[in-house]
C-alpha cells in the first residue's frame, strides 16, 4: 500500500518535470467549478462548492454580541472548519485536529484582512451590541485543494446571506420576518490560492495524489487591485523556497487570477439568482 | 382549540414530500441522501475495514460506529461545533437501530463507520438521519438482512400525526405536543428503536405505532426505488 503510494507520487512528481498532469490539467488550471447556494434555509446564507470530486458546504449565521474592547464600532467575525470524517476516511472524530484549524484560520485571515465585510455597518448600538458573523465550513468530500473550495464557499455563502431582522424592543433577533438586507460586503473580495510546490514545479488545484506529492504550499489570499494585492499568505509545510521560486509563485497567481476570478464571480451571481427564483 | 388541521396542510398520516438520493459523497464505499421536506440528512459509510485500535477489535465479528452530527447552520440559534450530548445519545440510539439489519460476522476484526450529517434541520433529524445511513449502508454493499426505516409520529393535543415539524414539536394547546421517533425492520415490522418525548395513554401510543408502521411501509418502497436508480445508472 504505501509503496504503491509512493510509486504514484513519484510519477505524478516525474509528469510535472514535463509540466504535464494526470487529468491532462494545465499547471495553473482548476478542475470543474460548480456552486450552489441556499442549502440550509435556517442559515443566513449558504453555499455548496464542488471543484472537481472535492466539496465543500459553508454556512453563515449571524449573533448579537459585545463588540470587542478595540473596536466597539464593529461588528465580528468567527470562521471555523471542520474536515468531517464523512468527506474521507483519513480524517477522525475528536476535537478538531491542525488541517482544521489551519484552515478555519486561513479563511478567517483572508476574508478578514481583504477588508471584504464591512464590520463598520454591522454594529447596532456602538460598545454594546454587534453583530457576529460566523462562518463555518464543512468538508463533503475530500478530493485534495480543500482550502481553496472552502474559501470560494465562504464568499458565496456571504454573497448570499441576509442579515436577520434585529428586534429592537426585545433586545434578539427576530426570525419570522423576512431578512431582507444583503450582508454588508465592499469591492475588496478576496480570493484564496494555494499553489503547491511539488517536484520542482507549481501547480493550483492539486487532486489528493497530487497534494500528497508535494512538497508544501504557498497559501496567498488576493484582493482585486490593479494589479494584484496580497492581502494574506502563508507558507504551510516543511519545504523551503528559493527567491527566484517566490517570485515565479507570484507571477503565477497573477495570471490565474486574470481568469480565475471573474468567473468564480459570474458563478457565484448565478448561484445567487437560482436560489432567490427558487425561493419564490 | 384542538388540533384538527395541520400547519403545512397535510393528511394525519402524510409524511413530507421525500427525496432521496445515493451517491453523493464519491469517496467514501456508499452515501446516500434522505430528506423529509425541509429536514435534509447525508450519510457515508467506510468500511468494513480494519479497526484501530486494535484493542477495540470483536475477533467474532466487525462492529458498525456510528456519528450523527448537526451542522452549525443547520437549525436557527447556531449550534457550537463539535461533540454535544444530544449528538453522542443519537449516534448510538441509530447504531442500535442499524445493527439489528447488517450482518457483520464474516468481518471480524473489522469497523463499518456511518457518518450522518444534517444541513438543515425542521424535526425528526433522527429519523431522515436513520434512513440516509441505512440507503447508504445498501449502496455500500454491507450484508444485510433488511433495510431500516425510520419514522416520527407526534400528537399535537389529542391528534397522532406522522413525520413531525419543528412548528408541531412546539405546539403548546391543549396537552401540547408529544414526539414519538421509531426505526423499524423494514419487512418483518420489528421495531429496533423508539424514543418518546411527551405525555400520551397507552392506547394512543399503541395507535402511534399502528401509524409509524404504516408510513414506515411507504417509505420503504421510497428506499428500495432509490437503490434500484442507481444500477439503472450504472
Amino acid at each position: 500500500m504505501i509503496e504503491n503510494l509512493n510509486l504514484t507520487a513519484d510519477r505524478i512528481r516525474e509528469y510535472l518535470e514535463k509540466g504535464k498532469r494526470f487529468d491532462s490539467r494545465k499547471v495553473g488550471e482548476f478542475r470543474d467549478i460548480s456552486i450552489e447556494c441556499g442549502i440550509s434555509n435556517k442559515a443566513e446564507g449558504s453555499a455548496k462548492v464542488k471543484v472537481g470530486k472535492t466539496e465543500v458546504w459553508a454556512g453563515v449565521k449571524m449573533a448579537l454580541a459585545e463588540p470587542y474592547a478595540d473596536s466597539p464600532d464593529k461588528g465580528n467575525l468567527m470562521v471555523s472548519a471542520e474536515l468531517t470524517p464523512l468527506s474521507n476516511s483519513r480524517y477522525e472524530y475528536g476535537p478538531p485536529k491542525f488541517d482544521s484549524i489551519e484552515l478555519g484560520r486561513l479563511v478567517d485571515r483572508g476574508i478578514r484582512e481583504s477588508g471584504y465585510i464591512d464590520f463598520e455597518k454591522l454594529c447596532i448600538e456602538k460598545g454594546e451590541k454587534v453583530w457576529q458573523v460566523f462562518v463555518d465550513v464543512y468538508s463533503i468530500n475530500d478530493d485534495g485543494n480543500l482550502l481553496d473550495v472552502a474559501f470560494i464557499a465562504a464568499l458565496a455563502a456571504l454573497r448570499h446571506a441576509k442579515v436577520p431582522v434585529y428586534d429592537k424592543k426585545e433586545g434578539k433577533i427576530d426570525y419570522d420576518k423576512p431578512a431582507k438586507e444583503s450582508m454588508p460586503l465592499t469591492e475588496n473580495v478576496p480570493f484564496n490560492f494555494s499553489v503547491y510546490t511539488c517536484g520542482g514545479g507549481i501547480i493550483l488545484d492539486p487532486t489528493i495524489d497530487e497534494e500528497s506529492a508535494s512538497e508544501g504550499r504557498l497559501v496567498v489570499a488576493v484582493i482585486p487591485k490593479k494589479p494584484i494585492q496580497i492581502c494574506s499568505m502563508q507558507k504551510s509545510g516543511e519545504y523551503s523556497l528559493v527567491e527566484e521560486k517566490f517570485g515565479e509563485i507570484l507571477d503565477f497567481i497573477e495570471d490565474a487570477h486574470k481568469t480565475l476570478f471573474p468567473k468564480v464571480q459570474k458563478l457565484i451571481d448565478e448561484a445567487i439568482k437560482k436560489a432567490e427564483s427558487a425561493k419564490k | 382549540m384542538a388540533y384538527t388541521k395541520r400547519f403545512d396542510g397535510r393528511k394525519f398520516d402524510e409524511t413530507r414530500e421525500i427525496k432521496a438520493k445515493v451517491g453523493v459523497v464519491p469517496n467514501a464505499d456508499g452515501s446516500a441522501m434522505f430528506a423529509f421536506g425541509d429536514t435534509v440528512a447525508i450519510a457515508a459509510v467506510y468500511g468494513p475495514k480494519q479497526l484501530h485500535p486494535q484493542h477495540m477489535q470483536n475477533p467474532r465479528k466487525g462492529i458498525l460506529r456510528v456519528n450523527y452530527q448537526m451542522m452549525s447552520f443547520s437549525v436557527s440559534d447556531r449550534i457550537r461545533p463539535g461533540p454535544s450530548k444530544r449528538g453522542t445519545e443519537i449516534s448510538k440510539i441509530s447504531e442500535w437501530a442499524l445493527d439489528s439489519a447488517t450482518m457483520l460476522d464474516d468481518f471480524p476484526n473489522n469497523v463499518v463507520d456511518v457518518h450522518i450529517m444534517i444541513p438543515q434541520a425542521d424535526a425528526s433529524t433522527r429519523c431522515a438521519g436513520i434512513n440516509a445511513a441505512s440507503l447508504a449502508l445498501a449502496h455500500a454493499g454491507v450484508p444485510m438482512k433488511d433495510l431500516i426505516t425510520s419514522v416520527s409520529v407526534g400528537k399535537m393535543d389529542k391528534q397522532l400525526v406522522v413525520d413531525v415539524t419543528k412548528k408541531e414539536e412546539d405546539y403548546e394547546e391543549g396537552e401540547g405536543a408529544t414526539d414519538v421517533a421509531m426505526s423499524f425492520l423494514s419487512q418483518s415490522g420489528k421495531l429496533v428503536h423508539v424514543q418518546l418525548d411527551g405525555k400520551i395513554n397507552t392506547k394512543e401510543l399503541k395507535e402511534a405505532f399502528k401509524m409509524g408502521r404504516e408510513a414506515s411501509k411507504k417509505i420503504y418502497e421510497i428506499q428500495k426505488e432509490t437503490l434500484k436508480k442507481i444500477e439503472k445508472e450504472n
